[in-house]
């Protein structure tokens, strides 16, 4: 599959190639995190996790819309009040279902799988009335117009610097949370052992809450940085929730750093063999590598020891 | 279950066979009598999915392990039914006016100009019948002694099953060449000289998939009934308790799972026949899925609940489709929220609980008739 090209386009393939898979490993990785630490702390399975970043991404969307027909003036700094606002409500809408929903659920995994899958059928709709099937996307302001030319054959967008720059952002923010914050030490304590977590005081019901809210706000501002690469229509989330899914099992439940790893590996692997295979082959091949190493090896490359 | 293991299988006229002969009844008289042959075919159609859902009432009700793939196994069913109907409608005088006469038209489009060496067997109607369940079950053989034997299981083999389910999506619609893409296998018309398009003819084929689903029922009764679903409710219940009295678990689910794989390819098989096509939108994530949903309705834990759950929520979905088409997604979300959350036993749930109870008023023995005792919810779902 290299020959016909030289060394140096296939260096220039790989940069520009490897770029490419780094915008997808953004998107994976936002919305990996959410559901790790959904699944990580609550063993819930979260299907309807690509409706919320979808209703981030229509929140943005609207955002869009309201300020270059209100405050035109503001338009180039509407993505971070657009990128606020899809946190909040994306986050509130998980702390809802949260509370009517996921709460009668703990402990049986496969019912919450069942339960959020109809309640993404359910948001899908929801969207499609709302919004109608068409794809929309969101007007970038200038500054996020254009390229970078690193040399002569590679450039790099916009766009995709910034929303890199984002995800790692976010990923310390989260980093930072859970394992500097008070508030984290709460959540990894009741993740280990919910009863003595109760025990010491540590309110877990609420605990509990503020994690799904805060697992389905990234998710939000995921879906935010995915107006910024693609458009958005009512089905675009379920097009990623399996590879997500994919993702956090492979990079191991219970681990941030494994959840970065191997959305990485997964991106890069799917990108750099698009661009040699058809984009179908290189999907099934990166799927199926990844099912087969989970068959070899459960619980993912990396593991965090918790006591049952 | 109540009954001892060494009851007589048909020793006599108990609940669930007179369930059963009452179903047999309706889908054999009552339906084909009231209905037109549009319709019952539309009903024949819905039966091949009951066909998958008995293999997860038996997979997922009994033993606990939920696959999301068991599309995969459907359309596989189909595909292999597909493709040999498909070789008898390109017979060389039919596609002579392709640029290479004698291969399917969707090959001969995408510039193919031999047969692929997998459909070469698909040329025999014996291979053909024997592909649609060895090639399912073998598949389901690998995947489980894969995962079962390293213990894997409940989410994670749910997620990999739906992976699966994914992957052998792109595939077809990625190989166009091969396997007729996106569109599927379209345009079957005769089965050995026997037009499958005429109204006679989907009379009969409705009458075989009837007796084959009966057929199907008693077989899975057998397997619930024996020794071995026995096991398989222990292992659902307490796995390790099984494993400790000496019972290698991995081999129970394996076989399970090769069962619904196998039975659901036979609905697949009689899906393709009956509609006259097959494409890879029978395989993915969300027709796998809603066919969980179609056996979650009925009732895990009950056959008969599960044939009657896919007839009402299909008939449901064409109902509303038809009329209220945004209102369909709506249903089927409240469908599955409701199930997990309000019915945990689906329909045949609500018939113990509020008409069981009344017949056994009227007749001096209770009528057992859709099945199963109702389990809390928390152990059917672990």
């Amino acid at each position: 599959m290299f020959e016909g090209y030289s060394l140096a386009e296939l260096g220039s393939i790989f940069a520009m190639q490897g770029f490419a898979g780094l915008i997808l490993f953004s998107v994976f990785v936002l919305m990996a995190l959410g559901l790790a630490i959904i699944f990580g702390q609550m063993g819930v399975i979260n299907m309807a996790h690509g409706e919320f970043m979808i209703l981030g991404a229509y929140v943005t969307y609207l955002c869009s819309n309201f300020i270059s027909s209100t405050a035109p003036a503001l338009f180039p700094a509407y993505f971070f009040i657009a990128m606020a606002l899809a946190f909040l409500a994306s986050g509130a809408l998980g702390m809802l279902v949260e509370w009517a929903m996921i709460r009668f659920l703990y402990r049986r995994p496969l019912d919450t799988l069942l339960a959020t899958w109809g309640l993404s059928l359910i948001l899908q709709q929801i969207f499609r009335s709302v919004f109608g099937a068409r794809e929309v996307g969101v007007v970038l302001p200038d500054w996020l117009m254009g390229s970078v030319a690193v040399t002569d054959t590679i450039e790099v967008p916009i766009n995709g610097l910034f929303v890199m720059g984002l995800t790692m952002t976010i990923t310390v923010v989260i980093y930072a949370v859970m394992f500097r914050s008070r508030w984290g030490q709460g959540v990894r304590a009741v993740m280990q052992n919910r009863v003595m977590a109760g025990a010491v005081g540590i309110n877990t019901e609420k605990v509990d809450r503020y994690t799904f809210g805060l697992g389905c706000g990234i998710a939000g501002v995921a879906g935010s940085a995915f107006t910024m690469v693609g458009s958005t229509g009512p089905t675009s989330g379920q097009l990623y929730i399996v590879d997500t899914f994919l993702v956090v099992v492979f990079g191991g439940a219970q681990s941030l750093i494994g959840t970065i790893a191997s959305a990485f590996t997964i991106s890069q692997a799917q990108s750099t063999m698009e661009f040699f295979l058809s984009g179908s082959t290189a999907k099934v091949l990166t799927l199926l590598t990844v099912v087969v190493i989970l068959m070899l090896r459960p619980q993912g490359l990396f593991v965090l020891k918790v006591r049952r | 279950m109540t009954r001892t293991p060494n009851s007589r299988f048909f020793g006599r006229l108990d609940g669930d066979i007179a369930g059963i002969l009452l179903l047999a009844a309706l889908l054999i008289v009552v339906l084909p009598l009231g209905l037109d042959i549009f319709r019952l075919n539309m009903v024949g159609k819905y039966l091949t999915y009951a066909f998958v859902a008995l293999g997860l009432v038996l997979c997922w009700g009994s033993a606990g392990i939920l696959s999301l793939g068991q599309g995969i196994f459907f359309g596989i069913g189909g595909y292999c039914m597909a493709m040999f109907l498909k070789l008898e409608a390109s017979s060389p005088e039919a596609t002579k006016i392709q640029s290479t006469p004698g291969i399917p038209d969707f090959m001969d489009w995408n510039q193919l100009k031999e047969l692929p060496w997998f459909w070469e067997p698909f040329h025999s109607l014996t291979f053909a019948t024997v592909a649609v369940v060895a090639v399912p079950a073998l598949l389901a053989f690998i995947v489980g002694l894969a995962m079962f034997k390293r213990r894997v299981g409940g989410v994670y083999f749910a997620i990999i099953t739906q992976a699966f389910a994914a992957i052998l999506t792109i595939l077809i619609v990625g190989q166009q060449g091969y396997t007729g893409g996106i569109n599927g296998i379209t345009d079957l018309r005769t089965l050995k000289g026997w037009d499958i398009r005429t109204d006679e003819a989907k009379l009969v084929l409705y009458f075989v998939n009837a007796a084959l689903l009966i057929g199907c029922i008693l077989l899975c009764l057998y397997v619930r009934r024996s020794k071995l679903g026995r096991i398989l409710v222990a292992l659902r219940d307490k796995e390790d308790r099984v494993r400790f009295s000496g019972y290698d678990v991995a081999n129970f689910k394996i076989f399970v799972f090769c069962f619904a794989a196998a039975l659901s390819a036979v609905g697949g098989a009689m899906f393709t026949l009956q509609v006259g096509f097959m494409s890879p939108s029978f395989v993915g994530i969300v027709p796998s899925i809603e066919m969980v949903i179609y056996c979650a309705v009925g009732g895990r834990l009950s056959l008969l609940g599960a044939v009657y759950g896919t007839l009402l929520v299909n008939w449901a979905k064409t109902m509303l489709s038809e009329s209220f088409p945004e209102l369909w997604l709506f249903a089927m979300g409240a469908l599955f929220i409701g199930v997990v959350m309000v019915f945990p036993n689906g329909l045949a749930g609500l018939y113990q609980q509020f008409i069981a109870p009344r017949l056994g008023r009227l007749r001096p023995r209770s009528g057992s008739g859709a099945g199963a005792p109702i389990i809390p919810p928390h152990t059917a779902a672990d």
